[in-house]
């Protein structure tokens, strides 16, 4: 159904697991993912949901042993990426598809100046040598407002925001098809983040890159995606477009996420966590894996994975609580 | 050794700092130590007196020709450590019996440096069987003592200097191997090793770009303390006879031969075991202080 969209990247029922001592670590569990070109995708979810897991998948970064991707098909521009040898994944990493961490801190090198860690990404990828990779590092470096001359200090003597700014110069040094940025924003502070958001988008813009964005922040999502994922326990439980997501709630899980931020209109309102934790993946609940936190929970989902139900063409849910009848109007739950 | 400038001059040498590449920045680091000054000075200082000697010296009529008439002299102006008992020279055969000592220990460690430090970054950087094969054959090597490691294959190769720096520098291998191999470990994990891979960076340019230039502080003060200990053992092989050969100088067979005449003529074990003590010494505080200077993190 979705064959006339521009695809940039499809991940079709992806599962991974980490085969530790302890038992199998079902981190992602046939996860399905659809970006469209030019588009950014958020990814939300709680700790442990699975979704750094997937944006590793992508890149096969994932640490082996003990994760291996059992199943599932990876689709990059409409070709397979999974399984690709070494080298060849080499020559996609940094070039078509590359990866912003949560940690700026650690991000970069400490021994290594900063231009000299932006010009290995162009060195890698582009012919023309030191002097021209460096020429163009200074290009990015003012791209994303750092005075190029600082170009010859090292990461410590750089502010937090800074080195993210040249995290995300080293990311889009290659001007990459897909942006991968896991919480690019959780480690600074809340106007350093606005200001790297603000950012992001315009370079997002100006390049036309695709993004798929990771977080456990509905602020960024709002902000800054078109489309948006809610995973739980390595699916995706629910997704849609910003008004599906955030005007047309469907699923308990989605439901649980904004009722767990603070109500600034009504202060008196108390919190409304989602009770429990995120389940044990080496031991999933039989059925919906959430209907052991659910406050909805019927027999059924304790016995049966709930099919996709669709709202609109794009906007689904997975969930015992819907049919083909009142998915439209929903209303069955109500937002605190 | 604690920066007692005020803050501006501090900021005053950040800025100078900001146009000066990184060796440079490395000189200035070390400078703030001033105990790894002197050590530096005092090893240039024997570097170069090592490499005069030859000049300053003729290694026939000064070093090695007896002269029976002027045995056992005191120091005096014109011996100032005073003459063997063979009447050459001490001063002259302990700077150049320097080049001897500086040589060996050098190229030595550098040997066990290299190959040590790559067989160490492949077991800690790759982990699993090659780590496992890698590593038990260092433990062999580490379960056989150093000095007599080096006692068996002079004596099954014969007495040469080259022997001596294969068999020195086989049996440290090990600890550069174990040293480089736990530094990569910590490196190995840390985040911008991911990065590193995220954007494209095959192994080979992981570990020589980015790992190795991370774990080398503990591998700097290691190998200056390793030139140090491999100084002391070829003075103890000299000592026992299986060092270096007899009229070449060499400070653990000066105080070998001293040693008969100790009672009477101190000066003459004084000076060789001053010599090596001095050296090994100073290398000991620049290693140090390096270990400080190379690491940006501290400053």
């Amino acid at each position: 159904m979705n064959s006339e969209k521009e695809l940039i990247l499809n991940i079709k029922d992806l599962k991974v697991e980490y085969r530790t001592e302890d038992g199998v670590v079902k981190a992602v569990n046939g996860l399905d993912l659809e970006i469209e070109k030019g588009k950014t995708h958020g990814l939300v979810g709680e700790t442990g949901a699975g979704k750094t897991t997937t944006a590793l998948s992508v890149l096969d970064l994932i640490q082996s042993p003990p994760g291996v991707i059992v199943d599932g098909i990876i689709e990059l521009e409409g070709k397979n990426i999974r399984g690709l040898k070494d080298k060849e994944m080499e020559k996609i990493r940094g070039n078509d598809v590359s990866m912003i961490f949560q940690d700026p801190m650690t991000s970069l090198n400490p021994v290594m100046t900063i231009e000299d860690q932006i010009a290995e990404v162009i060195e890698y990828h582009e012919s023309g040598g030191y002097k021209e990779a460096i020429k163009k590092t200074h290009e990015m470096l003012t791209l994303v407002g750092l005075p190029p001359k600082r170009g010859k200090e090292y990461p410590h003597q750089f502010s937090g925001g800074m080195k993210q700014r040249v995290v995300i110069a080293m990311a889009l040094a290659c001007r990459p098809k897909l942006l991968i940025a896991d919480e690019p924003t959780t480690a600074l502070d809340v106007t350093i983040q606005a200001q790297v958001l603000t950012l992001m988008k315009n370079l997002r813009n100006q390049y036309d890159t695709s993004m798929l964005m990771i977080t456990h922040d509905l602020g960024i999502i709002a902000e800054i995606c078109d489309k948006v994922s809610v995973i739980y326990a390595g699916r995706i439980i629910e997704h849609g477009n910003l008004v599906d997501i955030f005007d047309n709630t469907r699923h308990p899980y989605t439901e649980g996420l904004f009722n767990s931020l603070p109500n600034l209109k009504d202060r008196k309102a108390k919190l409304k966590p989602i009770k429990g934790l995120m389940p044990d993946p080496t031991d999933l609940p039989t059925g919906c894996p959430f209907h052991p936190r659910c406050d909805y929970a019927m027999d059924i989902c304790s016995k049966a994975y709930p099919e996709k139900q669709y709202r609109n063409d794009q906007h689904f849910v997975e969930c015992h609580l819907y049919n083909d009848d009142n998915i439209e109007k929903g209303g069955l739950i109500k937002r605190g | 050794m604690t920066d007692n400038r005020n803050p501006v001059d501090a900021l005053k040498i950040k800025k100078k700092y900001k146009k000066q590449n990184q060796l440079k920045e490395i000189w200035h680091r070390l400078k703030k130590n001033k105990t790894s000054v002197l050590g530096l000075v005092i090893i240039g200082f024997i570097i170069i007196l090592s490499i005069a000697s030859g000049f300053i010296y003729d290694y026939d009529k000064d070093i090695i020709s007896q002269n029976i008439s002027e045995r056992l002299q005191f120091p005096s102006i014109e011996h100032p450590f005073g003459t063997d008992e063979l009447g050459r020279d001490i001063m002259a055969r302990i700077i150049y019996g320097s080049r001897t000592s500086l040589s060996i220990g050098f190229i030595t460690v550098v040997l066990a440096l290299i190959v040590g430090g790559m067989l160490g970054a492949v077991s800690g950087f790759y982990g699993g069987y090659v780590d496992n094969i890698i590593m038990r054959a260092m433990d062999i090597f580490l379960a056989i003592p150093g000095t007599l490691f080096a006692i068996t294959i002079v004596a099954a190769l014969g007495t040469s200097t080259i022997n001596l720096m294969i068999a020195l520098s086989i049996s440290s291998i090990p600890r550069f191997a174990r040293i480089v191999r736990s530094s990569v470990m910590t490196v190995r994990d840390v985040e911008f090793v991911e990065a590193a891979r995220a954007i494209g960076a095959n192994n080979f340019r992981i570990i020589t770009q980015h790992v190795i230039p991370n774990s080398l502080a503990p591998v700097i003060v290691q190998t200056t303390l390793s030139v140090a200990t491999i100084i002391l053992t070829i003075a103890g092989l000299s000592f026992l006879g299986l060092g270096v050969s007899a009229p070449q100088p060499e400070w653990g067979a000066m105080l070998s031969s001293a040693r008969t005449y100790m009672r009477e003529y101190s000066y003459m074990t004084l000076f060789p075991g001053l010599a090596i003590m001095v050296t090994i010494l100073s290398l000991n505080l620049l290693g140090d202080g390096l270990r400080d200077a190379l690491d940006p993190r501290l400053k």
